[in-house]
């Protein structure tokens, strides 16, 4: 096999899991080495996917074109009702805008907009250009605010300013100025907001329903299927549920802070997460036994059904190997039970934005000679799936064709999916998906698996 | 329906883009810049830049798009970007051992003022670019223009930065290529190769963005345009520039730097504009068009005539990018349908009067925009004002067609949602026929979708 190398400075970012002892002193949360083909996003990506399930809001991204061109309906975040949030909206920054400001053209905007669409809120994204140009967009939000009535809300998202984690920080900070300033009335003690869940297909639709069933109210979803009002009395909740921890660990640690609100960091993907998921709510609400008791119930009842469904599959994909590399690490975990859950096992596994505790938990959970990885890149991964002779990549939208190049399975476990892939219902999807990929017929035409070159 | 939120009235917006019928600079030159072999663009600026662009082009070719980006930081950002992009050349020239880098800029850099040019220079005079290797570079601010403006500026810049006048001339034609898709690069090649013209062809992503399954992931795949010949365009009898607003401006710089006469054409798509351009390469060659061409051009023809009763008088909406609607309505017009409709969110004065003579005699009350608020928002209000049996455009078009359930031909960049429009050519005779079967098949559907039982038939 050819030698593909490992960009100088990013030794530090690789690891090879051999033995106990080697300790893992992986370089992580770092701004990614000048010249790689990384795969990571910026800072206005961060706050914009947050922000973006908001459904009753405005999105307007204050900058050049690209910026709101590229996150055009960038996910498949569904809403129950107003799809404001799946238009496009942009200031589109000239020339002359960035050598005089765009503060003028941005008030014009928002004033044009409020009046004809009547928004719950606005979402106003400052991307690179307006950090240097230095346009007041505090300033701007604060005087529409006054002259509309309706919460304007600055997200300081400039591309530079850090990793797409600032941009979710951003995103917490925005949302933090909603949190409160609704009527708390009515919310009872049983009660939750569910965070970090974007509603990819559903999901959060799924969700929500396994926590009605437990007799546990919703007071918010942040922000899958988001609503403004909602989120305005999320501080009325009891506990803060939070799943993507990359993403609004934030936001619950602030809502914490000022409101005493509680938090639990759970996963929704795969039967051991989802269920535990459930119980660890439950089990906070001990006062309530008939909460724990119908958490029992749904998750034996989703469980008996599930499992004989999975055997199938599992005859299957026994002794298969994946390599993931994701966008959170949190996930990471889930997809590694997930897929032992089957018989498969892990060779890689990435992420984006992990940090030491992260990969610290990865190499706790995997096998000898796994490799677990920072901001990886084409490269490497290709390397790793060959010499590690992966049969399925797991990864978001460039490592799809890099799969196929390679001549093996995939599954985007990132944003381009179109089937949930949350909650029990979410497992089988998940493993059907791998299935069907692993398993299909056209690998046998791949050189690499032996057909014609 | 999704796009419920569009109101019916129009009015006049200043300072306002909503679902925009463009995108930013920095994205067209990666797409050029990809049609060189062994070729790694480099977008200078944010992290986030780099990661759409190959986001966008990897959703529409479905291949790997290599990139590297210069990861701007804060510090950056306040200093100044050139030690990033210096070490970004050594670390890239290490690693990835591309023959070229292409560099291009974004609003960020622009903005604070990096000189790429001067940048490249000292990686250079540092010894960080290695014998017989290239960095070229190109200004691509994200606030001029489109992602055609950015296409052209690193078509340029290749052109300026490459070409070489060695005073020997070659019996070779440069073809400036367009925004066209890999198979429509393909197709010119073939056609030259069918009339037996030697050409240049660049940028030329076939091959690239098409690339077979071999098994492995290749970094640089076999197309794309070599540097020698690149750097014989210099010394080519002449160039075709195809499409004032994307290819003209690199054969231009030949002119300028190299002194090779050029005309410009527009893109070889439908019958009217493969004809002029074949005629132009014909006749730059010395040489004959030969039969099989002519036939090529007959079936076509005969397709036209055979199925002109369904195409006649449909009212068609279209958008894209300026090069590719031109011939695209001409072509509509010559089906004698009728472009009521047609938006293009890049700017320039030609576009509009290329346009109005196409349309002056047939459709005279056309609503055309392009440039600032040419959005698709406004065509769906348009649309909803006076309805149309046809739409054209790319992929996003598809939120308008099924809100106001028109049959909807997917055409022009991106396309995330089909495949195909990397494989088989929109351009020349054949590409032609494609669009032709493509808009009679949508049509033909709608037809039968909606006939009553008794005027069901099989026969159209």
């Amino acid at each position: 096999m050819e030698k593909i190398g490992i960009l100088e400075g990013r030794e530090k970012q690789v690891y090879e899991k051999k033995g106990d002892s080697a300790a893992i002193d992986i370089k992580c949360e770092t701004t990614s080495l000048s010249g790689s083909v990384s795969q990571r996003a910026c800072v206005f990506c961060g706050s914009r996917v947050v922000l973006y399930p908001v459904a009753d809001a405005l999105h307007v991204v204050h900058g050049p074109i690209g910026c709101a061109a590229y996150t055009w309906d960038i996910r498949g975040a569904v809403s129950s009702g107003p799809e404001l949030h799946r238009l496009s909206f942009s200031t589109d920054l000239k020339e002359m805008d960035v050598i005089y400001g765009g503060e003028k053209k941005l008030h014009q905007s928002l004033t044009e907009l409020i009046a004809q669409y009547q928004p719950k809120a606005a979402f106003i994204y400052s991307t690179c250009i307006i950090g240097l140009i230095g346009d007041d967009i505090d300033a701007v939000c604060k005087k529409v605010s006054q002259e509309t009535g309706i919460p304007v809300l600055p997200v300081h998202s400039e591309g530079f300013k850090g990793t797409k984690k600032d941009g979710y920080k951003a995103a917490c900070d925005s949302l933090m100025k909603l949190v409160g300033t609704g009527s708390t009335e009515g919310i009872g003690k049983y009660s939750i907001n569910i965070l970090g869940e974007f509603n990819l297909a559903g999901e959060a639709w799924i969700i929500k329903k396994y926590y009605e069933e437990m007799g546990i109210e919703v007071v918010a979803t942040m922000t899958g299927d988001g609503r403004v009002d909602d989120i305005r009395r999320s501080h009325g909740a009891s506990l803060n549920i939070v799943q993507c921890s990359g993403s609004m660990v934030k936001l619950a640690k602030m809502m914490e802070e000022k409101y005493g609100i509680p938090y639990l960091r759970v996963s929704y993907f795969g039967i051991e997460d989802m269920s535990m998921a459930l119980y660890d709510v439950a089990k906070h609400f001990s006062d309530n036994p008939a909460i724990l008791d119908a958490a029992k119930k749904l998750v034996n009842r989703e469980v008996s059904e599930l499992y004989p469904r999975l055997q199938h599959f599992r005859q299957a994909l026994e002794g298969k190997k994946a390599a993931i590399y994701v966008g959170g690490a949190f996930k990471a975990f889930s997809l590694i039970k997930a897929l032992n859950s089957v018989g498969m096992s892990v060779v890689l596994a990435g992420s984006q934005t992990g940090n030491k505790d992260d990969y610290e938990g990865l190499k706790e959970m995997c096998e000898e000679g796994t490799v677990i990885v920072d901001d990886s890149n084409p490269v490497e991964l290709s390397k790793f799936v060959l010499e590690k002779e992966a049969d399925l990549l797991i990864g978001g939208v460039k490592e799809r064709p890099i799969a196929y190049k390679l001549g093996i399975g995939f599954c985007d476990h990132n944003h381009e999916r179109k089937i949930p892939l949350a909650g029990f219902v979410g497992m089988y999807n998940f493993i059907l998906e791998v299935y069907n990929s692993v398993m299909s017929p056209v690998w046998q035409f791949a050189p690499r698996k032996g057909g014609l070159s | 329906m999704l796009l419920r939120h569009t109101k019916t009235e129009v009015m006049e917006r200043e300072a306002l883009t909503i679902n925009p019928a463009k995108t930013c600079q920095p994205i067209g030159a990666m797409y050029a810049a990809l049609g060189i072999h062994g070729c790694l663009p480099h977008s200078h600026g944010s992290q986030g830049c780099c990661s759409y662009h190959r986001s966008t082009l990897t959703r529409h070719y479905k291949e790997p798009v290599m990139a590297a980006t210069s990861s701007f930081t804060e510090g950056a950002s306040v200093f100044g970007g050139q030690a990033n992009l210096v070490s970004a050349i050594d670390n890239i020239f290490t690693v990835y051992e591309p023959d070229v880098i292409a560099v291009h800029s974004t609003c960020l850099s622009e903005t604070i003022g990096d000189d790429l040019k001067q940048i490249s220079t000292k990686a250079k005079d540092d010894g960080k670019v290695p014998e017989g290797k290239y960095v070229i570079h190109a200004a691509t601010p994200s606030f001029v223009g489109s992602h055609v403006t950015g296409y052209a500026n690193m078509v340029q810049a290749m052109a300026e930065q490459f070409a070489e006048s060695t005073g020997n001339k070659l019996d070779q034609i440069n073809i400036v290529a367009g925004w066209m898709e890999p198979a429509d690069m393909r197709e010119i090649k073939r056609l030259a190769k069918e009339i037996g013209v030697k050409i240049q062809l660049f940028p030329d992503t076939s091959d690239v963005l098409d690339a077979p399954q071999i098994g492995k992931h290749v970094f640089y795949p076999k197309g794309g345009i070599s540097i020698p010949d690149l750097k014989s365009t210099g010394d080519s009898k002449y160039s075709i520039g195809l499409g004032c607003f994307s290819g003209e401006p690199g054969a231009i710089a030949l002119e300028k730097t190299c002194k090779v006469p050029f005309q410009t054409e527009d893109l070889p798509i439908g019958l009217r504009a493969t004809d002029r351009f074949l005629t132009a390469l014909a006749k730059a060659a010395g040489v004959k068009i030969p039969d099989s061409i002519t036939d090529e051009r007959g079936r076509l023809v005969d397709v036209m005539t055979d199925m002109e009763q369904y195409f006649d008088g449909k009212k068609v909406a279209l958008f894209g990018d300026p090069d590719q609607l031109i011939p695209l309505t001409e072509f509509l017009v010559d089906l004698n349908m009728k472009p009521v409709h047609i938006v293009s969110g890049t700017p320039g004065k030609r576009f509009e009067q290329r346009m109005q003579a196409i349309l002056s005699e047939t459709v005279p009350d056309a609503n055309i925009k392009n440039g600032p608020q040419a959005d698709m928002y406004l065509l769906h209000q348009w649309i909803k004002n006076e309805p149309v049996d046809l739409l054209i455009g790319n992929t996003y078009g598809k939120y308008i067609a099924r809100d106001e359930d028109i049959p909807f031909v997917r055409f022009g960049f991106p396309i995330l949602d089909r495949i195909g429009h990397s494989y088989f050519p929109s351009a020349g005779y054949m590409g032609g026929l494609r669009l032709a079967e493509k808009i009679l098949g949508v049509l033909m559907d709608r037809q039968d979708r909606d006939a009553p039982e008794e005027s069901f038939e099989l026969v159209m």
